[in-house]
């Protein structure tokens, strides 16, 4: 049995935001499938009572004092924009028709 | 000796002394870059103007008496992953094809301040995913020992330029060994130092719990010297850690390992591994205990696993991280005619944007983390990471370093793995582990392979903070092999 459906792959691009094409979930289906297979090895080190780790240093929250300082000027800000007007970034519609 | 054969250290004092400008120096390699670069294609972005003025720069402060490091006037090839405001940053990637970042990463503002002169970006896999630099949207570079193989990933075009002569030193990045396996596969050294111990500051992110920025050079000295000029802490990245930078240059001007304990990872060897590289990694350990190192076997069995939960940990951290490329702010926007939605647009430029291993690794860690998945995937990697520390911390009890090969085989031709990703992510087997933990680990050249005669490299792995120790180690072994061999490995790379 795969471990994952074309059906998920295609779930996942969505989720992703990925715009794939048939020919590609078609491929990355397969893929995807014996990848996942092959890092399900993880299961195998006993470690019920290990707790996680997120990161490899014990650090915690880091503080700073909330001080004015030198950022971007908007022209700076705006300047990789793909779309400017106004001094904003312009994006597409973000609302549907029906809102 | 030409400028380009010349150390960095020699250079830098040379420059220090006033007997060549940085301008000169500067030129040289840029000769040299334009001589070699249609063959090895190490760079993506190369601006001769730019570099010269930054050269300029340095002549000037070093003439009005100010005080730079060792390394003033010293070129140095800069990872087109690190943002300059001065240079395109692409990651190697389509989607941020163009883009001029309005702000330069601590490490590239560390370089400047240092007065090294940055001759271009280098190649990479796209947002460092790979260990081919074959991922690369724009081109794929070649390994100079050998034009039809791989120079390693993902900071290919790094190694491959510090290979060529084309620079002395260049900056890495490496999360899954992207900087150690590059280094051993064109028979030069690099440095995964400390996680934290150099900023992740514009550094365009793959996966933050694992990135760690580092020097690739042709020896152990210059590869400290970088390694000190941009490593230490740095309030805008909050896991860079506030403590002084291990004494690296020291270590490396100290190669002795009289009484160290040099611990032998005994699940690195074996099936898998390439005989020739087997060969030269056993002559490396038995030359440090000829040194006066004690050297034992150590297990760490859970090492084996270190591989599948790489792969699950750092896809997931990726898929969270790319999310920033929205077409929004910046980089590509493909499809926005005034009918499409903002998510349509999104969707569509993310397809168009990013390659097929960006997309599988995204992909492969929104599943990883998605409710239903999340406990017996990324949950348990993160089990399973810990449990590879306490084996690290349980083996630094008994030892002061570890060593292994740098990677299975030596480099591998193009095009081999580039359709078989599991293949290709069994060219980070030994050096994953370290990422995992934070640990300190180096790349040195020990030798060429028998059947291909292609380089090796000898990994040395050390704990957290302990960098000094790989650089001890590393300068031990390339003093005695290079008595031995009466010069560098790299000399003996055949003529570009």
């Amino acid at each position: 049995m795969s471990a994952i459906t074309r059906d998920e792959v295609a779930h996942l691009a969505r989720l992703s935001r990925l715009a794939l094409t048939d020919d590609e979930l078609d491929h990355y289906a397969t893929q995807l499938d014996a990848i996942i297979e092959s890092v399900a090895k993880v299961a195998e080190v006993a470690a019920e009572d290990v707790p996680p780790s997120s990161h490899a240093l014990p650090l915690t929250n880091v503080f700073r004092a909330d001080e004015v300082r030198q950022s971007l000027t908007p022209d700076q800000a705006l300047a990789g924009a793909p779309a400017v007007e106004d001094d904003r970034f312009r994006v597409p519609r973000i609302l549907g028709e029906e809102a | 000796m030409s400028l380009i054969r010349k150390t960095a250290a020699e250079l830098g004092s040379m420059i220090a002394a006033g007997e060549v400008s940085a301008v000169e120096v500067a030129e040289a390699h840029l000769d040299r870059m334009a001589e070699v670069e249609p063959k090895v294609q190490a760079f993506l972005h190369v601006d001769r103007e730019t570099t010269l003025e930054q050269a300029r720069a340095v002549d000037a402060r070093l003439r009005a008496g100010e005080r730079l490091g060792p390394l003033a006037g010293v070129p140095i090839a800069h990872k087109d992953i690190f943002t300059t405001r001065d240079m395109p940053t692409t990651a190697a990637s389509k989607i941020l094809e163009g883009w001029r970042p309005p702000y330069d990463a601590t490490v590239t503002a560390r370089l400047r301040e240092a007065g090294l002169v940055i001759l271009g970006k280098t190649n990479l896999d796209e947002f460092a995913m790979g260990s081919s630099t074959e991922n690369s949207a724009y081109h794929v570079t070649r390994n100079p020992w050998d034009l039809t193989r791989v120079p390693g990933g993902s900071s290919g075009g790094s190694s491959a330029a510090v290979a060529a002569y084309e620079a002395p030193l260049s900056t890495g990045t490496d999360t899954g060994g992207s900087i150690r396996q590059p280094a051993s596969v064109t028979g030069i050294v690099g440095m995964k130092p400390t996680y934290g111990g150099s900023s992740r500051y514009g550094l365009i992110a793959f996966a933050s719990s694992l990135d760690t920025p580092g020097p690739f050079a042709r020896n152990v000295l210059d590869a400290a010297l970088l390694h000190e000029a941009f490593s230490g802490y740095d309030p805008m990245d909050s896991t860079s850690i506030d403590a002084p930078v291990p004494s690296v240059v020291e270590a490396a001007r100290n190669p002795d390992v009289a009484g160290m304990r040099i611990g032998v990872v005994k699940e690195f060897a074996g099936e898998g591994y390439q005989a020739g590289v087997l060969a030269r990694y056993q002559e490396a350990v038995q030359l440090l205990e000829s040194l006066g190192a004690k050297v034992v076997e150590v297990s760490c069995p859970s090492f084996t696993t270190a591989l599948p939960a790489y792969y699950l940990i750092a896809p997931s951290e990726c898929s969270s991280n790319l999310a920033r490329f929205d077409a929004m702010r910046y980089g590509l926007r493909v499809g926005d005619d005034g009918t499409r939605s903002a998510e349509e647009v999104m969707a569509l430029t993310r397809a168009a944007g990013f390659g097929p291993e960006v997309k599988r690794r995204i992909m492969l860690g929104t599943y990883a983390l998605s409710s239903g998945y999340y406990d017996a995937y990324y949950g348990q990697a993160q089990k399973v990471r810990t449990v590879i520390a306490r084996e690290f911390e349980a083996a630094y009890q008994q030892v002061d370093v570890l060593v292994s090969p740098t990677t299975p085989t030596t480099a591998f031709p193009i095009g081999e793995r580039a359709d078989d990703p599991m293949a290709m992510y069994l060219a980070d087997l030994c050096t994953i582990p370290s990422n995992l933990a934070g640990n300190a680990a180096i790349s040195v050249p020990v030798g060429l392979a028998d059947e291909d005669d292609l380089p090796v490299g000898l990994q040395i792995m050390a704990p957290v903070l302990g960098d000094d120790r790989c650089y001890r180690v590393g300068a031990a072994v390339e003093q005695a092999l290079e008595s031995r061999w009466g010069g560098s490995l790299l000399s003996r790379a055949p003529e570009l």
